[in-house]
């Protein structure tokens, strides 16, 4: 089996264990009120990000929706510029300015973190032309729930990749409800793998609950992009075991089907096969739970501490200036201002209001009429 | 300097960028082997290639949005629309992704992304094909706006476009595309910044301020308005966003009366903010109330004499200036 580029699984299961400690953590913060807007958490899910990254190069290009804590923390964006985001400190993941449903991470190719359903899916076709434009053999990761794959942007993207054959990996995590809406009240067909086929391009089932399904079948896939790209879709059956968001209680399904769930959970299932291989004891498993506890602990000691976003930087990020591109955003506990940016010189970058830069002419005493 | 039409020029423009810079490619619907709707990409395929002059299915949404991916990763698209009136299927895309990118990544991702092709109503295209759209940009923190009314406009503001690190709206004009005008010959870098307006005819007694379209109704305006012995500045203000302001309010200073001509909607069109900024900031150097031509508040119909009646004209404009003057 093909799997060029694994990594270590222990250090993944400490992974997807820092993502569930984490959204755990940040869940029991946003009842405290120190995180505003909307907030979705990934429990339950972890198999999927864990096991996509653990088939990927660090340098693949990633982007999903707005459930986005996990591919952050995945792609090794650390709890405290998570959290920091979350509470909309400067030394957030997006200096504050996306919150938990826009996270960037130039540095670590994590593209965000996109609120509009489905509207992220022409930009994952974007970057993966961009990788065979400039004949690199990057693949992109494109994540997506069940409930984009019925808005056009993701058809159009589909067909586009399909067409141009772009490196480009259309995971579609499907925990079977678009907020409260069930995938079989939402889509026409059965199965929601068949739409690969509309595009031509091979489409697979994998259970999204095991972390070495989805890396073994990603792995399988990716090694075949970088000889010849081309576009792949990959169904990942998962299930998320809290609501849609914060506000949500779920109350669309039963306490049964989330136990059923609950049996499978996916760091439950890759501990035990650990254990069972002799490759991981339970005081070892013990030290990374708590070692995540405590990183998630530390995060939001952090978060609390740091300052917010400095006011006069409100029209920083508008515009960038000539000669200018974007700034990766860099970690330092002690940072609480952002570097310098010079304005262009005239115009809307450098003013407020649209081009205030203006300086108003002299102005004459008023004629009679 | 050499006489060339506006479609010319924008022909110039982008050949010289693309060869200029690899990471610049063209992508539209019919760019490539059809040379273009308009024929503004004529022979861009045969001289660059199909990596680089690229034909899209006819899906907005979807190709603008593979543009601002790309340009995530450092490409620098740009991506053509057959008119502006289509941009409407990718609006999501022009005023959610491109423009906000930056903000929402906290300055991490600026998006260098070049929107091109004819906006606003041509001849009897009826109410789907016919939308000036620069209001609706214009609202929209994070894009810039250009609307060249001249062959050497075109050029410069489309080479500036390409070349800005920021999403760019080249708004062109579809009955400029046969005018000729002068532009400098094809050794010369031609760069025209965004921000700085034209002063196309001076004058002392009102200031007429004009874009796009407008721009030749408000110059014959003026023609016959100084028949009539009243002297009209004409401004053509070349960028929408950003605005130059120091222009407008120099030009006002010195006449004291303006007439906003504007080939926009009237309800929150270009000419609003104008006259908003105007009164704000310069208002004891008006000795009149602004006067705005635009269109007439309808969708457009198709019936010609009907179309004549909405959109703004020279004697709109002649009529605007003598209730002033």
């Amino acid at each position: 089996m093909a799997q060029p580029e694994q990594r270590d699984e222990v250090e993944m299961l400490a992974m997807m264990l820092l993502i569930r400690r984490f959204e755990e953590r940040a869940s029991q913060q946003y009842q405290a009120q120190k995180i505003g807007g909307f907030c979705h958490l990934y429990i339950g899910q972890e198999a999927v990000v864990a096991g996509a990254v653990a088939a990927t190069r660090p340098d693949d290009y990633l982007i999903t929706a707005y459930r986005d804590h996990a591919h952050a923390l995945a792609r090794g964006t650390s709890a405290n510029a998570c959290m920091a985001e979350l509470f909309g400190k400067v030394t957030g993941c997006s200096r504050g300015l996306g919150g938990s449903m826009h996270f960037f991470d130039k540095a670590n190719h994590m593209y965000g973190g996109h609120a509009i359903v489905g509207a992220h899916v022409p930009l994952a076709a974007g970057m993966a032309f961009a990788s065979k434009y400039r004949k690199e053999d990057r693949v992109t990761l494109c994540f997506f729930g069940d409930g984009a794959i019925n808005q056009g942007g993701f058809h159009e993207a589909l067909n586009l990749a399909g067409l141009f054959k772009l490196p480009v990996i259309f995971i579609c995590e499907n925990n079977f409800f678009a907020m409260g809406t069930s995938v079989k009240r939402s889509t026409s067909l059965k199965e929601i793998v068949d739409r690969a086929e509309g595009y031509d391009m091979p489409g697979e089932v994998v259970d999204g609950m095991s972390f070495r399904e989805v890396r073994d079948k990603l792995g399988e896939i990716i090694a075949s992009i970088r000889k010849d790209p081309h576009p792949a879709f990959v169904e990942a059956r998962t299930y998320r075991y809290r609501g849609h968001s914060m506000s949500d209680p779920a109350s669309y399904r039963t306490k049964e089907e989330l136990e059923k769930y609950r049996e499978e959970d996916p760091i439950t299932r890759l501990r035990a096969q650990l254990s069972r291989e002799g490759k991981l004891t339970n005081e070892q498993f013990d030290k990374l739970d708590k070692s995540a506890k405590e990183q998630v602990m530390a995060s939001v000691k952090f978060a609390e501490k740091s300052a917010e976003p400095p006011l006069e930087d409100l029209y920083k990020y508008t515009y960038v200036g000539d000669g200018e591109s974007g700034v990766a955003f860099e970690e330092s506990s002690e940072r609480t201002t952002v570097p310098a940016r010079k304005t262009s010189a005239r115009g809307t970058a450098s003013s407020k209001n649209n081009g205030d830069s203006a300086e108003p002419v002299a102005t004459r005493s008023r004629k009679k009429a | 300097m050499r006489e060339i039409t506006y479609r010319q020029a924008l022909n110039e423009a982008l050949a010289e960028e693309i060869a200029r810079d690899p990471n610049v490619f063209l992508m539209g619907e019919e760019v490539a082997e059809y040379n273009g709707a308009y024929k503004v990409s004529q022979g861009l395929l045969d001289r660059f290639g199909a990596e680089r002059i690229i034909d899209t299915p006819i899906s907005e949404n979807g190709f603008a949005g593979l543009g601002i991916g790309a340009a995530m990763v450092g490409l620098r698209p740009i991506v053509e629309f057959m008119t502006f009136s289509f941009s409407l299927v990718a609006f999501d895309q022009i005023v959610n992704n491109a423009p906000n990118m930056l903000t929402m990544s906290g300055g991490q991702f600026n998006i260098p992304i070049t929107f091109r092709g004819p906006n606003g109503p041509a001849h009897q295209l009826g109410a789907t094909h016919s939308h000036a759209t620069e209001c609706l940009y214009a609202n929209v923190p994070g894009l810039k706006i250009c609307t060249p009314a001249t062959p050497r406009d075109a050029k410069g503001l489309l080479k500036t476009a390409i070349r800005d690190n920021n999403p760019v709206l080249v708004l062109e004009f579809e009955l400029f595309y046969s005018q000729k005008g002068q532009v400098e010959d094809e050794d010369v870098d031609l760069l025209i910044p965004l921000g700085e307006a034209a002063t196309r005819r001076e004058g002392s007694d009102v200031t007429i301020i004009s874009y796009a379209q407008t721009v030749p109704m408000a110059l014959a305006a003026a023609e016959q308005l100084a028949g009539e012995k009243i002297n009209a500045e004409v401004i053509d203000l070349r960028s929408i966003k950003p605005l130059d302001w120091p222009a407008v309010f120099a030009s006002v200073s010195k006449t004291h009366r303006v007439v906003i001509a504007e080939q926009d909607r009237p309800f929150c069109g270009v000419g609003a903010e104008i006259t908003y900024r105007i009164q704000q900031e310069i208002f004891d150097e008006l000795d009149a109330p602004i006067q705005r031509v635009a269109q007439e508040d309808v969708p457009m119909p198709y019936n010609e004499r009907l179309e004549q009646a909405v959109l703004p004209n020279t004697e709109k404009i002649v009529a605007a200036v003598k209730k002033i003057c």
